[in-house]
């Protein structure tokens, strides 16, 4: 059977692109989510849409299991390969096939990177919004299955609001295309459905875009905080003020802690939480704008306000929050990031409760997020090495997730369900529920060949691995800098 | 005339599709040819479900059942400084919330941050077997789940009935201005909308008004802001800044088709910029009027009687007037019939196609 399978494989790729030794296939046993393993049979790197099409209708026939693969960037599992299925890597179609700059539009190969889609388009005045802190290195297929976010969503939505078209091959081996180059569309929004589908719907080939405008003007602040109560509350007069600014960011103690130490990041001293507010558009209007934000926060008597007077500053910001991440993962050998969103006007509450649910579980835990949108991103620190410290620190977890959908919030925000949160879908979704989601998944993937065992619960559980690094950290690849 | 039922609650909405064994949606009948019935059909109108159940400014959410129409959400919007950002359209003829995710409709506003389909965040339905499930989020953010809520846009009432929606809404910008560049062609429109789509100046919403003599321009924020905007767009293209009771009446009659009223056909096609002449040409030579919206990315386009809308080339979804629903459809694709049989495996609501 399995032989069968991959000889069919073979008949498709030459065998550099189908890797079958165990060193090779090791660089794919995990995605971000690294407390999880599974060992796929093969690895296939198609560099042709036609080669996509080709492996998937050979996975339908061979009934073999497949997860399609951009960077690996998961942070839910998603990307984690089904034992003894193959992974379908795509990083080879990398092509942006058509920009438009008329029509503000770019169709792309999924293995394209986030950011080179901006930097395609930025000679012609405009940028691609979406921009997950990630976004050097995961491709816009992954975004695409993950309905990605970033800390512009506020204003701009996620991944599905500028996906405007979608050419797939689903998981029965049917070629469709949905959307296209107009914003607008007639009948059922498919794009809508396709996107944020985890990879369990099939692969999507080549991917229509919206562009935008670069923002001519920015007037971005940090301002730090005494407490975290102090900066909520900023939030929420910033909010009812009627401004809408492009991103309003809070990073924690820790994880400023972090951020100074890997990429130097000056903050002001003494600081429980620090605030990150941009806005952003014409001159005229942010010349308008920013002293309403500047009063606000004057008046929300913070330790200190810093504006940034140029665009290095502002990149400096920046820096410090985009690498959060990777920098709270330097204070400790391994780390868990949740993505539950509570309503806004509960996140002083929620971070409350989450510092003493982390007590109580004897852990160290980090708050960068995006408050704007009250979507909460706990690091939560562990040794994989100490017995029992990944148990606490995954029951910390689900403890948050509860938290989050008693408060009426989500799971997730934008890290989607993946492997980690499959048995908390219940929660928020009753058994009919589930199941209208089961049938939906069926129509797609009859045979449950996509990503099989993610989003839903019950799957089977991969193996469990306590401690270490990405497999692409491994191999040198990436790095937690 | 097929009878039409008016639950007041959801359970009696769910009852009633249990009840029937092929039903349809209707919500005010403001897009005539989506209400319509084939024999032996019955309507179950959202009437009665018309309420906003929950408003929080704070969080930029508002949940509300289907049948409470657009004025009333916009009203309650309004009083709290904020809106739905994409003008949905017939809001003064009646149209209800659940009317406009079903078919689909945004307006004018659009153009900036996105329709509909951008700002809906969960949904509750009911499925083809009566089930009532609700999908979606009541957050601004929310990944968990296939993204049903998008789906539902532009649906037609063929997957299930809408009970209930939640939206994302915006602060409402303090001041607008809207400017009016008269026109030499329809060449000189797409010039327009490319370079308004890539400049600085953010635009709110950019048209093509009814009679294609003139493209409408609308700059939305602080007050202070937008005279220096409107003078640099003027100092490109020769025109002028319409007086604040001239530009509101010019774009509610634009969002009430009113343009389109002396004509039995109405119909919405969906195109690019560089579509945009060889479009206008074929309803010039039907004899009909065009409001172009959304930068050149959406038509609604007015027929005399006679003219067959088949003759605009391209698929065309009927609105209004005796043609069939959809005009030169795509290809229904197999997945579309397989999702069809998921969320309503007995054909309670009406066929695809
Ligand atoms: C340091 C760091 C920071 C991050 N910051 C953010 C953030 O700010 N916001 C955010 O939303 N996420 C963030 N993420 C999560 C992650 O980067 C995103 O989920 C990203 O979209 C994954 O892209 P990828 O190319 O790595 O996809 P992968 O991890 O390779 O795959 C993700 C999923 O997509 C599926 N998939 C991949 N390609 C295709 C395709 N062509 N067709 C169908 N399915 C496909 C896979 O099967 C899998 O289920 C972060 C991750 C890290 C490590």
């Amino acid at each position: 059977m399995r032989d069968d399978a991959l000889s069919r494989l073979a008949g498709i790729l030459p065998p550099d692109r189908l890797l079958r030794q165990p060193a090779q296939l090791a660089a794919y046993e995990s995605d971000a989510l690294t407390a999880y393993q599974a060992s796929p049979i093969a690895i296939a790197l198609p560099e042709t849409t036609e080669e996509v099409v080709a492996l998937v209708r050979a996975c339908r026939e061979a009934r073999l299991p497949f997860v399609a693969r951009g960077s690996g960037t998961s942070l839910s599992g998603g990307s984690l390969p089904v034992a003894g299925g193959i992974v379908i890597a795509l990083n080879r179609l990398n092509r942006i096939l058509r920009l438009d700059p008329d029509e503000r539009t770019a169709v792309v190969e999924p293995g394209v990177i986030n950011l080179a889609v901006t930097a395609a388009a930025a000679p012609h005045g405009l940028y691609y919004a979406p921009d997950p802190s990630s976004q050097s290195i995961c491709t816009i297929g992954g975004n695409v299955a993950f309905n990605s976010g970033g800390a512009h969503c506020l204003k701009y939505g996620m991944t599905s609001n500028h996906v405007l078209g979608i050419k797939a091959v689903l998981a029965t081996g049917e070629v469709v295309e949905f959307g296209g180059a107009s914003r607008e569309q007639l009948g059922p929004d498919w794009c809508g459905l396709f996107t944020g589908n985890e990879g369990l719907f099939g692969i999507a080939l080549e991917i229509t875009l919206q562009l935008l405008p670069r923002p001519e003007c920015y007037h971005t602040v940090l301002a730090g905080y005494r407490t975290q109560e102090e900066a909520g509350n900023a939030v929420s007069a910033i909010v009812a003020s009627g401004l809408l600014p492009g991103a309003i960011e809070i990073m924690d103690a820790l994880a400023l802690e972090a951020a100074v130490a890997a990429v130097h990041a000056d903050y002001p001293p003494g600081c429980e939480a620090v605030l990150i507010v941009e806005l952003e558009g014409p001159r005229e209007v942010v010349a308008a704008d920013r002293g309403r934000l500047d009063a606000i926060i004057a008046a929300s008597q913070p330790v200190e306000a810093r504006p940034a007077r140029d665009a290095a500053e502002r990149l400096a910001i920046w820096k410090g929050r985009k690498s959060a991440f990777s920098a709270v993962g330097r204070l400790s050998p391994d780390f868990i990031v949740q993505d539950g969103v509570v309503p806004r006007r509960r996140l002083g509450e929620a971070l409350r409760r989450i510092a003493e649910m982390t007590r109580e579980a004897g852990l160290r835990c980090a708050n960068v997020f995006h408050a704007g949108d009250g979507n909460l991103h706990p690091l939560i620190l562990y040794n994989g090495r100490v017995p029992g410290e990944l148990a606490r620190a995954e029951a910390l977890a689900g403890r948050i997730l509860r938290m989050c959908v008693e408060m009426g919030g989500s799971i997730t925000g934008e890290h989607g369900v993946g492997v980690e949160k499959r048995e908390y879908l219940p929660d928020m979704f009753n058994p009919e529920e589930i199941d209208c989601l089961k049938r939906l998944h069926a129509a797609f993937d009859p045979l449950q060949i996509a990503n099989p065992g993610k989003m839903f619960p019950g799957g089977s559980a991969p193996a469990l691995a306590t401690h270490g690094l990405h497999p692409l950290e491994k191999a040198g690849v990436i790095s937690r800098e | 005339m097929s009878p039409v039922l008016q639950p007041g609650t959801v359970a009696e909405l769910a009852e009633a599709v249990r009840a029937h064994p092929a039903v349809l949606a209707v919500g005010a009948g403001t897009k005539p040819r989506l209400a319509e019935m084939r024999n032996g059909c019955v309507g179950i109108s959202t009437r009665k479900l018309s309420r906003l159940v929950e408003y929080e400014p704070d969080e930029f959410t508002f949940t509300a059942l289907a049948g409470t129409p657009l004025a009333e959400v916009t009203a309650a919007l309004t009083a709290k400084g904020q809106y739905l950002p994409f003008d949905p359209p017939l809001a003064a003829a009646g149209a209800t919330l659940g009317g406009t995710v079903a078919a689909g409709l945004s307006g004018p506003g659009r153009f900036r941050y996105g329709g509909v389909r951008d700002f809906i965040l969960g949904v509750r339905f009911v499925d083809g077997e009566g089930r009532i499930l609700r999908l979606g989020g009541k957050v601004v953010k929310n990944a968990a789940g296939f993204d049903l809520p998008k789906f539902f846009v532009g649906s037609l009432g063929r997957f299930g009935i809408l009970a209930e929606l939640t939206f994302k809404v915006f602060p409402r910008p303090p001041a607008a201005l809207t400017l009016r560049l008269p026109l030499a062609g329809a060449e000189a429109a797409v010039a327009i909308f490319a370079a308004v789509g890539r400049a600085r100046w953010e635009v709110d919403a950019a048209d093509l008004g009814p009679d294609g003599e003139a493209v409408l321009l609308r700059l939305a924020g602080p007050a202070g802001a937008l005279p220096a905007l409107a003078q640099e767009i003027l100092g490109r293209w020769p025109g002028e800044v319409l007086a604040e009771e001239v530009a509101t009446r010019t774009w509610d009659d634009l969002t009430a088709f009113r343009w389109s009223e002396t004509f039995p056909y109405l119909g919405k096609v969906v195109l690019t910029p560089a579509q945009l002449p060889g479009l206008l040409g074929a309803v010039k030579t039907l004899g009909g009027r065009a409001h172009v919206s959304a930068g050149g990315n959406v038509a609604y386009i007015a027929l005399p009687a006679g003219a067959d809308p088949a003759g605009l080339g391209r698929p065309v979804l009927t609105l209004r007037g005796a043609a069939p629903l959809w005009i030169r459809p795509a290809p229904v694709p197999a997945i579309a019939a397989a999702v069809k049989f998921a969320l309503d495996p007995s054909g309670r609501f009406p066929a695809l196609g």
